[in-house]
């Protein structure tokens, strides 16, 4: 076996996370929407632009406008098709779940049943640098739909 | 490998600082390309501060016994051995801040603007030289405004009759560029914002570890008016930076901080102030890192800046060679390296940069990814994010291969060639 780096890169960049990357679901900003919320992660300058539309205490829809790396692009995907068409109780609990994968220092066995794709994740919690990286799309929902149910007016 | 330029002793320098010897996870040895971002330490600085600490530390000026004499002497010395690094006028010209931000800031705070007045920046300014002049002019009601950037990443000059004009109280500008690489023409800018009556301020953070600084050399008209830099990045600690200023000024202009040390008298009406340097500086100063700092120049001298600055471009010029022979890596900036620093931020096609740090720290390669603290530059030439290797005067041509050939093993794993 050859040493081709010195870490687990693998454990990182699962083979999930790189075709997300390559190939984002629901991205993109689409109407309508009752939110639009902005969400930079200053250190190192990824952004999203990301929208929800509610009806009836269900997430219909999720849009996003992101940049950043593979990490922070493959997790807007990843969430995206989590919490569209689930309830925001669900949508909230599977956002819980996750941020305490991520929070787990790489020891917490993460469920699929609840976070189906999102295990993929589980090594970047092993990174402390990229854990805000995947958690950039998570913060930016978690806002919109709060500022959805606070104000609730829908942009068409 | 070896190259025409190279510092003679190259291996005995390495030697001095003995981070160079770790090695990494997986067994790799350490490539430290981030030096832009704060250089390694020598033997030489690490000793001297441990050697104040353990023999002669006490609080400086104001401990009427022999170490708290002892340790003002060391303090001062600091300040004397920067002022020669400078090639200050007068000692009393170097002020010690807490870092270059805090030096720019200073400046930004104390001098006299108001509505009708101008300030004109550049768009390749670190944030440190942007926000406190917005800052600033927020505060007194002055106009912000800005040189643009040419194609290659030099200043575009074409309107610079119209932005300085007899409202601009101040040129502030970056002699060499963090991100871009570019060295800034100091002395036709200042000379001309002199023409205009305006006050120069060049931040030197990325200048004074690689450029020859002589300011009693430089004319008076073409010599800025103030000049900041930062310890860290000259081989020094961190916790220290340096404000070097016209000593007029300093004696004119009103206190940035006020406390002990900055004072001459105090009632409870009102208070009379020191003459600089101790006039900006309030409070205990960052003592045991003055005498790191001193010695640190000091090491810098001994080898001798014109040489480093040699070094500098030698490697510089072997990592945009090596750099150019990689497809799908695009340069940011000025691409002869005798027209720019040891900095060189780079876009690789199809890897974002974090990713492209990640795979490289994997393989024991240090570099830097993200905006660089220039958000603007990036806008400037299209892009969120950057990949930046920045070299020293302990930067081997094998380390520059190896960031190559790991370029070469990120493009593979994220199977973009």
């Amino acid at each position: 076996m050859t040493v081709t780096s010195g870490m687990d890169l693998d454990a990182l960049y699962q083979e999930i996370i790189l075709d997300h990357y390559r190939n984002p679901l629901h991205q993109g900003l689409r109407e309508p929407f009752e939110a639009e919320v902005h969400h930079v992660n200053p250190t190192c300058g990824d952004e999203i632009t990301l929208r929800v539309h509610l009806g009836d205490g269900v997430i219909d829809d999720v849009s996003y406008d992101a940049e950043g790396c593979s990490i922070s692009q493959a997790g807007a995907s990843v969430m995206s098709d989590l919490v569209i068409g689930k309830s925001v109780d669900e949508a909230m609990a599977i956002h819980a779940n996750f941020l305490e994968l991520m929070q787990g220092k790489g020891k917490v066995v993460p469920d699929e049943e609840i976070l189906e794709d999102g295990i993929a994740f589980a090594g970047v919690a092993k990174f402390p640098a990229r854990v805000k990286c995947a958690l950039l799309s998570w913060m930016a929902m978690k806002d919109a739909v709060s500022t959805a149910l606070s104000e609730g007016e829908p942009h068409e | 490998m070896t190259l025409d330029g190279l510092l003679p002793e190259l291996e005995v320098v390495r030697k001095d600082f003995p981070i160079l010897e770790r090695e990494l996870a997986g067994g790799f040895p350490l490539v430290y390309l981030d030096s832009a971002n704060t250089s390694q330490k020598p033997q030489v600085v690490i000793d001297a501060m441990v050697d104040h600490l353990e023999h002669h530390n006490a609080n400086v000026a104001r401990a009427m016994h022999q170490l708290g004499a002892e340790s003002s002497a060391a303090f001062e010395e600091g300040r004397d051995k920067v002022a020669a690094f400078l090639g200050a006028p007068s000692r009393d010209e170097v002020v010690f801040t807490k870092n270059a931000s805090e030096a720019l800031n200073l400046v930004a705070r104390v001098l006299p603007l108001g509505p009708g007045d101008n300030v004109v920046i550049t768009e390749m300014e670190h944030h440190s030289n942007i926000v406190p002049w917005q800052l600033a002019c927020e505060r007194t009601g002055a106009e912000l405004r800005w040189f643009g950037l040419n194609e290659d990443g030099t200043l575009d000059l074409s309107n610079a009759d119209s932005l300085i004009d007899e409202h601009t109280r101040v040129v502030a500008f970056t002699w060499v560029s963090n991100m871009l690489g570019t060295i800034n023409p100091v002395a036709e800018l200042t000379k001309r914002a002199h023409a205009a009556g305006a006050l120069v301020v060049v931040d030197a953070s990325q200048a004074a570890p690689q450029l020859p600084i002589d300011l009693a050399s430089m004319s008076p008209d073409s010599r800025p008016d103030f000049v900041a830099f930062t310890g860290h990045k000259v081989v020094g600690p961190t916790g220290i930076g340096v404000l070097w200023a016209r000593e007029d000024l300093l004696n004119e202009l009103p206190p940035f901080l006020g406390g002990g040390e900055m004072i001459e008298t105090v009632t409870m009406e009102r208070t009379t102030y020191a003459k600089a340097p101790h006039r900006f500086e309030a409070g205990t100063p960052p003592i045991v890192e003055a005498v790191g700092l001193g010695a640190a120049v000091d090491y810098l001298s001994h080898i001798g800046l014109a040489d480093i600055h040699r070094h500098e471009q030698t490697i510089t010029a072997y990592l945009l060679e090596g750099l150019a022979s990689i497809n799908g890596v695009t340069v940011l900036g000025p691409l002869d390296a005798s027209q720019r620093g040891g900095a060189v931020a780079f876009e690789v096609d199809g890897v974002h940069p974090h990713d492209v740090a990640q795979l490289l720290d994997s393989r024991g390669i240090a570099v830097r990814a993200g905006h660089h603290c220039a958000k603007p530059a990036h806008k400037r030439f299209g892009v969120q994010a950057s990949t930046r290797a920045s070299s020293y005067l302990y930067t081997t041509p094998a380390e520059i291969d190896a960031l190559v050939e790991g370029i070469g093993y990120t493009q593979k794993y994220f199977k973009v060639v």
